[in-house]
């Protein structure tokens, strides 16, 4: 079974690569607001796009909202329902 | 009436297309959308950026965000005399029914690494007003 903590090394490995961000992913919180840190909509959908082939998942449309991608315990908590699916 | 804006930095929408290929452009465009954009390598980015532009501006302009919508359900039509048009789909066409939305204009323009959109929606509840102010 997926435990939550295992995903974050993950998550944040994808955001270092793909998010754009204006931060060092290593100094957010897992609350902290990702498009407030730098990340653009455009970056979002790499970041889908790369958490996709990372978890083997594929978000559905009804997931594809600025909420869940907007910090890295958004990500993991919907990471956590496709993966329970 | 809603607006909304979008600026999109090309190089990123290369990389995207570098990077993901076709899962990239499935999921963001439509096959009218990329038959559009051709195949030039520099002209395809700029006008996928455009487009990826006009998608977000739409979803600004129509309270997407947090609804839940694909990138396809908002749709760049160009006709032949080159202006463009949104055409809604799915999820965003049920929301832009629920605002009362009446017309959406759209705007487009690209120049150099840049390209933006602005999306402008007008209500039905806005004409009833002007007719019952008069």
């Amino acid at each position: 079974m997926t435990e939550a903590q295992d995903l974050d090394p993950r998550i944040r490995a994808v955001l270092a690569e793909h998010a754009r961000l204006s931060r060092d992913v290593a100094t957010l919180a897992s609350t902290d607001d990702l498009y407030q840190a730098g990340m653009t909509s455009h970056a979002s959908v790499n970041v889908m796009l790369a958490l996709e082939a990372e978890f083997d998942v594929e978000f559905p449309d009804a997931m594809l909202k600025r909420s869940v991608f907007d910090s890295i315990a958004s990500i993991r908590s919907a990471l956590l329902d496709l993966v329970r699916v | 009436m809603r607006a909304g804006i979008d600026l999109v930095h090309v190089p990123c929408v290369r990389a995207s297309l570098e990077r993901f290929g076709e899962r990239y452009l499935a999921r963001v465009y439509t096959a009218g959308e990329i038959a559009d954009a051709g195949d030039d390598p520099v002209r395809r980015p700029e006008r996928l950026a455009a487009r990826f532009a006009a998608k977000e501006a739409a979803i600004k302009a129509l309270g997407l965000a947090d609804i839940g919508v694909a990138w396809t359900d908002m749709e760049v039509r160009r006709a032949a005399d080159g202006h463009c048009t949104l055409s809604l789909h799915g999820a965003a066409r049920r929301q832009a029914e629920a605002l009362g939305t009446d017309s959406i204009a759209l705007s487009l323009t690209h120049d150099g690494d840049y390209a933006a959109a602005v999306v402008v929606v007008d209500r039905r509840e806005r004409l009833s007003f002007e007719r019952a102010s008069r």
